[in-house]
C-alpha cells in the first residue's frame, strides 16, 4: 500500500525533561490495523496525543495525512481510554453520538435530521442501534465501548485511534468487540491503531504491531517484530518468542500481561 | 394610582391572580422571578450535568460578601446586585483560570466559601442600622425588587440565554466527553471561563429570588427532577425551565396570601417536583437495568499453556 497516512522519521516522545521513547521509524497506509503494545507509561497513549497534535514531538519529523499534526483534525476518530461513565448520566447514547459529529458547531439546533440519520448510521455500523435511547450510564463496559467508536466513527474518519478499548472487558466481549474493529477496518479502509496490552487476542486481525518498550519503538508485520531476536534487541534483556499451533504467542522474558520487565 | 381591593384569599383563582396584579409589588416580582427562573433552569441543566453545583453555592456565597460589602459601603452607589455579580464573577474567574477539575475540589471550594460567608457576616454586623438586609440576602426578598433591578434582570437573562444558546453543543459535548472535546479542537478554557462567568451571574441574579442559602432550589433541584424525565438534553432543559418557572409562579401567589417567605414555598414546592418525579420514573422503570459499566471483570490468563 501507497499511500502513507501516518509518517515517522526518527521521531522522538515525551516532554523535554523526560524523553518516553526516541529513534522511532514508522509508517502506516490506508486500511492498515495496527496494535500498539507496551508496558505503562511506556508511551503509547503519548503517540497518540502527538498524532491529534495535542503535544508535539521532541524531536524527528511527524506527519499525519501528509502534514504535521494539527489539533481538531476532523479526519482523524479518537477514543480515549476511560475509566468510568458516571451512572447517573441520563443522556440517551444517540446525543453522544450525534455530538461526535455536530458538537463542534456552535449554535442551537437540536433537531437537525441529517445529524440525526448520521449518528443513527454509525450506531447501525456497530451494531448498536438497539442502544440509541438507552442512557450512557447504564451501559456495560462493552456496550459503552461501541457507543465511543460510533461516535469516532460518525464524521467518517480517516485513522482511527483507540486507547485501550479492550480493558475492563472480559473475554467473550473483548472477541466481540475485535472482531467489530476489525470489521470496520476492513470495510471503510480506514486505518485504525489500537492500544493493548495484549498481543494474542489481536493477532488473527493485525496488519502491523507496534511495540514501544524500553524508550525504543519496534515497528513493523507481527512476523517479523515478534521474534526473539527482534524484541530482545527492544527490551535489552533475553527475550524468548514461543508459538503454539493456534498462533498464539508467549513472550518469555517479559511478564506478558502488562508487558512489564520480570 | 389605583385602590387594589380585598388581600384575603378566595377560591376562584382568577379573582385571586386579578387581584394581585394589582400590586405593581408584585408585577414586578412576577416579571423578574419569571425571567430568573428561566435562567436558572437553563444553566441549572450543565451545573448538574457537569457536577457543578457546589461550585454554584460558593459564588451565590462569595456573592453574600459582595453584596454585604456593597450595603456596607453606600447601597445608593453600590446596590447590593452590583456586589453580587462582583463577587461571584470574581469566583467565577478563579474557578474557571484554575480548570475544570478544581470545580470538584470539594476542600477548596469549602474553604473559600466559609470564609466569603464569615466575610458577609463582618460587613452585615459592622452595617448596624440594616439586620433585615442580612436575612433578604441570605433568604431571598424578589418581592419589593425596584424597577432598575428588574431592567437588569431582564437585560442579563436576555444576555444569558443568547450565550447559553450559542454555547450549547460545544459545552454539552465538553460536558459529557472532554477528553473527545479537547481532541476535536475545542477551546476547553473558553468553554469553561464563559460557562463559570454564566453560572455567576445567573447565581447573582437567582439570589434575589431564593437567597443564597436556597440558591440549589432554582438552581439545581428543577435541572436535577428534569434529568429523570427526559434522556434528550433538550428536552429536559425545556422541563428544567418548566419546574422553576411554575415553582416561582405558584411560590409568589402562596406567599402573598401567607405570613411565610416566598423562598421557603419555591424550595418547598421544587422539592415536591423532584420527589414526584422520581417516584413516577421508578414506578415506571420495569425492571431495574444492569449496572455494570465498571465492574472490574476478571483477566483470563494470556499466556496460553
Amino acid at each position: 500500500m501507497d499511500t502513507r497516512l501516518i509518517e515517522a522519521r526518527d521521531v522522538s516522545a515525551g516532554y523535554r525533561e523526560r524523553i518516553v521513547w526516541r529513534g522511532a521509524n514508522f509508517s502506516f497506509g490506508k486500511g492498515e490495523f495496527v496494535a500498539v503494545i507496551g508496558p505503562n507509561g511506556a508511551g503509547k497513549t503519548t503517540l497518540f496525543r502527538m498524532l491529534l497534535g495535542l503535544q508535539p514531538p521532541q524531536g524527528g519529523s511527524l506527519t499525519v495525512l501528509g502534514e504535521p499534526p494539527k489539533r481538531g483534525n476532523a479526519r482523524i476518530g479518537y477514543v480515549p481510554q476511560r475509566h468510568t461513565i458516571d451512572s447517573d448520566t441520563n443522556v440517551e447514547c444517540l446525543e453522544l453520538v450525534r455530538l461526535g459529529l455536530s458538537g463542534k458547531s456552535w449554535g442551537f439546533n437540536p433537531f437537525s435530521h441529517d445529524d440525526r440519520d448520521a449518528a443513527c448510521a454509525a450506531l447501525k455500523g456497530v451494531d448498536a442501534l438497539e442502544l440509541a435511547h438507552r442512557p450512557l450510564g447504564v451501559l456495560s463496559g462493552g456496550e459503552l465501548q461501541r457507543i465511543f467508536l460510533a461516535e469516532a466513527l460518525v464524521s467518517d474518519p480517516d485513522i482511527l485511534l483507540l486507547d485501550e478499548p479492550l480493558s475492563n472487558l472480559d473475554l467473550k466481549r473483548e472477541t466481540d468487540l475485535l472482531h467489530l474493529v476489525n470489521g470496520v477496518v476492513r470495510k471503510r479502509g480506514v486505518t485504525a491503531l489500537l492500544i493493548a496490552h495484549n498481543i494474542n487476542p489481536l493477532l488473527p486481525h493485525l496488519d502491523k504491531v507496534m511495540y514501544i518498550a524500553n524508550g525504543k519503538v519496534a515497528t513493523g508485520k507481527p512476523s517479523e517484530v515478534l521474534t526473539s531476536e527482534s524484541l530482545t534487541a527492544l527490551y535489552g534483556v533475553q527475550v524468548e518468542v514461543l508459538r503454539d499451533p493456534h498462533g498464539n504467542v508467549a513472550i518469555i522474558g517479559v511478564e506478558e500481561h502488562h508487558g512489564d520487565m520480570v | 394610582m389605583t385602590l387594589c381591593p380585598t388581600t384575603a384569599f378566595s377560591p376562584n383563582v382568577l379573582s385571586d391572580l386579578q387581584n394581585i396584579s394589582c400590586y405593581e409589588f408584585m408585577r414586578t416580582a412576577y416579571e423578574a422571578g419569571t425571567m430568573i427562573a428561566i435562567i436558572a433552569g437553563i444553566t441549572g441543566y450543565f451545573v448538574v450535568l457537569r457536577r457543578s453545583a457546589f461550585v454554584a453555592h460558593a459564588f451565590s456565597e462569595i456573592g453574600f460578601a459582595g453584596a454585604s460589602g456593597a450595603i456596607l459601603l453606600d447601597s445608593a452607589y453600590f446596590p447590593p446586585i452590583a456586589g453580587l455579580l462582583l463577587g461571584s464573577i470574581l469566583g467565577g474567574l478563579a474557578i474557571a483560570v484554575l480548570g475544570r477539575r478544581a470545580a470538584n475540589r470539594d476542600t477548596q471550594i469549602g474553604i473559600i466559601l466559609a470564609f466569603a460567608l464569615g466575610l458577609g457576616l463582618l460587613f452585615i454586623s459592622l452595617y448596624k442600622a440594616f439586620a433585615t438586609a442580612a436575612i433578604s440576602i441570605l433568604f431571598g426578598e424578589i418581592v419589593g425588587i425596584s424597577p432598575g433591578e428588574v431592567t437588569l434582570t431582564f437585560e442579563a437573562s436576555a444576555l444569558i440565554i443568547v450565550v447559553m444558546a450559542f454555547l450549547y453543543r460545544p459545552l454539552l459535548f465538553a460536558s459529557l466527553d472532554e477528553d473527545v472535546a479537547e481532541a476535536k479542537g475545542m477551546p476547553m478554557v473558553f468553554l469553561g471561563t464563559a460557562f463559570m462567568l454564566v453560572v455567576a451571574v445567573a447565581v447573582s441574579f437567582a439570589v434575589q429570588v431564593t437567597g443564597v442559602l436556597l440558591i440549589f432550589s432554582l438552581m439545581v433541584t428543577p435541572a436535577a427532577a428534569a434529568q429523570y424525565v427526559s434522556r434528550r438534553p433538550s428536552r429536559s432543559i425545556a422541563f428544567s425551565v418548566a419546574v422553576a418557572v411554575v415553582a416561582t409562579w405558584v411560590g409568589l401567589f402562596v406567599a402573598f396570601y401567607t405570613p411565610y417567605p416566598v423562598s421557603f414555598f419555591i424550595t418547598a414546592i421544587n422539592f415536591s417536583l423532584y420527589i414526584a418525579v422520581r417516584l413516577v420514573r421508578r414506578g415506571l422503570k420495569a425492571k431495574p437495568i444492569e449496572r455494570a459499566s465498571v465492574k472490574q471483570v476478571p483477566r483470563a490468563p494470556t499466556v496460553p499453556t
